[in-house]
């Protein structure tokens, strides 16, 4: 796919011809900050910037926390409560770290259902697409092991949880979770793995993030319209773009500023609102608590995981298939780690040849009706494991799973799209500006 | 005076210029293919050991693998009272149960369970989940159902249930909703199986050994 044509870098001085010629590193860093964009985008692009901050915010405050915190069953627990109270200023960066995995998550979340309803997954996106869900994995793997890590109640008993969907796999699942644990149970050996590896994936992160940004500045940023920029010729491609720099930066930076505002006003004066009182209590091998949760963002697929018990026809029938093999156990484990999968073939599951949720009438309703879903599994996910929760969470489930499934391959089919404008010139115009040439009705007052 | 090895090299090009067969039927071809599997079978079995240590590593080490085998004094139980021990880290329930909680246990048809075997490792596998099955029982006492051994993990995802809790007397998970009976075996929820029963015997009238 040829880029969209914009001007490169040409070395100017001396010093950078000498550079440019050896190692060409100014141009690469130019050429990605001076990446055309879309002019038309929208308050939810920024999430981007935020996520990218968020990580830095997560990678510093980690490294100085690691300074003070000792990985072991015996000084674990001590060692966050030295944290908090001795270590100067320590309580700061370590409810900047706690609550900077929640900020993370909001932005995540944001992120990936701006790409739902505009379209961003689709064709020629997908490869971004994709790396996004591999590094909304990773996020999951490395929240989950550094809530191990303070060794509370809920450390405990959540690591047991989630080891044992590992062990729910059948034939090899109890082998499988014994090597993720180091042993019978939930010890010392596991809290030291899952602080090498809490260390080790957000490297990894990075990593996965140049490649996302890799991947959407070859194929260029997808736009509220999604109509793709002209690449006829540079001209055609400015009328539609603005440079990144300065125009987005600025733009991104004012929204990470009231991000951050909220942020630091939920560090500063509640910083244990979104956490669980239990997680101060030492863990105990002998006492589960009443009510285990999980984290906020792990709700919705925590809710599917416990949607599916014996009584559920959908798993009798798995378990009649398979000559009960697949029982409500890993059935239920199957839901949860299938949920993320169908989203992540959506760029395949939808039909539609309209990008853009703006355009698509039907479409509208049902990706409104799945953000509601989302919030309502995050709700039941929280509550007890009985009725009405059981059979709420059975319905929010499956409709999870119908609207990837059913639904996006339908509604291409059966949708009557709007029109579309011819250009994001087009569609700029219409919000910000007159049409050049025709009568002017409206003053700009930025010019 | 050597011979240069582009001399050869052009030496071998002549003879392929004379006799034009397919790279299949050449010589040098062959070895260098050879060669080449040879050289990708011997990376991916390096690549193979250099990887198992690494993965290997993260298997139970020695200390833990040790099998622990514990002595647990009971004397002190009551009937209708529970106590819980620590086990290869986990929990082991040990309860003494009154004639009421054995008489429901027995109750039960062992047919309607959700699981019908007995998951007590030291009886045959596949035995039914009969109450008498399921208990310990106190040497010179064959049959006797008093005293009830089991771990203390939920079958489901490995939460230990609360005592005296749930629909049918026995035990229930937090965590996600499983209810076991005064026999330890799972009515209702998402557990698949009983709580199993663990290698254990009578070292004398109040001593269990566990394992």
């Amino acid at each position: 796919m040829a880029g969209i044509p914009h001007d490169h870098y040409e070395p100017k001085s001396g010093g950078e011809r000498w550079l440019h010629k050896r190692l060409p590193v100014l141009g690469l860093a130019y050429d990605t900050i001076m990446i055309p964009t879309p002019k038309n985008l929208n308050w939810m692009w920024i999430w981007g910037i935020v996520l990218t901050f968020t990580l830095v915010l997560q990678i510093v405050t980690g490294i100085v926390l690691v300074m003070h915190y000792i990985p072991s069953v015996d000084q674990a627990f001590a060692s966050v409560e030295h944290i908090m109270r001795d270590v100067n200023g320590g309580f700061m960066l370590r409810y900047m770290h706690a609550n900077g995995a929640s900020l993370f998550f909001v932005a995540v979340y944001l992120h990936i259902f701006r790409s739902l309803y505009y379209g961003s997954y689709k064709e020629p996106r997908e490869v971004t697409w994709i790396i996004g869900i591999l590094m909304y994995l990773l996020m999951m793997g490395t929240a989950f092991m550094g809530y191990v890590l303070p060794w509370g109640q809920m450390s405990f008993w959540g690591a047991t949880v989630i080891t044992g969907l590992f062990g729910a796999i059948p034939f090899v699942g109890e082998s499988l979770q014994t090597w993720l644990l180091g042993g019978p149970a939930v010890g010392e050996y596991t809290l030291t793995r899952f602080f090498s590896l809490h260390y080790l994936m957000p490297m990894i992160l990075v990593g996965l993030t140049a490649v996302h940004i890799w991947a959407f500045h070859t194929t260029g940023n997808n736009n509220p319209t999604g109509v793709e920029v002209r690449r006829t010729s540079k001209e055609d491609a400015q009328k539609d773009t603005l440079p990144f720099w300065p125009y987005f930066v600025i733009k991104d930076l004012f929204a990470l500023a009231l991000i951050l505002a909220i942020f630091f006003a939920i560090v500063g004066f509640m910083p244990n609102y979104l956490g669980h009182p239990d997680n101060y209590i030492e863990a105990n091998a002998l006492a589960t608590p009443a009510h285990i949760v999980p984290e906020w963002y792990f709700l919705p697929f925590y809710a599917i995981l416990r949607a599916f018990t014996a009584e559920v026809w959908v798993v009798q029938i798995a378990s009649f298939v398979t000559g009960g093999i697949v029982d409500a156990k890993f059935f239920g484990v199957l839901a949860m780690f299938g949920a993320i999968l169908v989203m992540a073939l959506a760029p395949w599951l939808d039909t539609s040849s309209v990008r853009s949720g703006r355009y698509r009438p039907m479409f509208k309703w049902w990706f409104a009706l799945l953000v509601v879903d989302f919030f309502v599994l995050m709700w039941v996910g929280a509550m007890p494991a009985e009725e009405p929760y059981a059979t709420i969470s059975l319905i929010a489930s499956a409709y999870w799973f119908a609207y990837f499934l059913v639904i996006l391959p339908l509604l291409g089919l059966i949708e009557k799209p709007l029109p579309q404008p011819q250009t994001i010139e087009e569609d700029y115009a219409s919000h910000y500006a007159p049409a050049t040439g025709g009568t002017k009705t409206i003053v700009n007052p930025a010019e | 005076m050597r011979e240069s090895p582009v001399q050869r090299y052009g030496a071998g090009k002549s003879k392929m210029e004379k006799h034009p067969v397919s790279h299949a039927d050449d010589h040098g071809e062959t070895r260098r293919d050879f060669l080449y599997y040879a050289t990708a079978g011997a990376g991916a079995v390096v690549t193979g050991a250099a990887v198992w240590p690494l993965v290997n590593q993260m298997n139970p080490s020695a200390d833990v693998q040790a099998l622990a085998s514990i002595r647990v004094d009971v004397s002190g139980v009551q009937p209708g009272t529970q106590l819980t021990v620590q086990w290869l880290g986990k929990p082991v329930f040990i309860r003494r149960r009154t004639q009421e909680e054995i008489d429901e246990a027995n109750a039960v048809d062992v047919s309607t369970l959700p699981d019908p075997q007995a998951r007590n490792a030291n009886i045959e596998e596949g035995a039914p989940a009969t109450d008498a099955n399921r208990a310990l029982a106190v040497p010179g006492e064959e049959g006797s159902e008093e005293w009830l051994v089991q771990m203390g993990v939920c079958t489901h995802l490995g939460c230990v249930p609360l005592g005296n809790a749930g629909d049918f007397n026995g035990w229930f998970c937090p965590c996600h909703g499983s209810h076991y009976d005064t026999a330890g075996r799972i009515r209702r929820g998402p557990a698949p199986t009983n709580l199993p029963v663990p290698v254990a015997a009578f070292a004398d009238a109040s001593t269990i050994v566990l394992g």
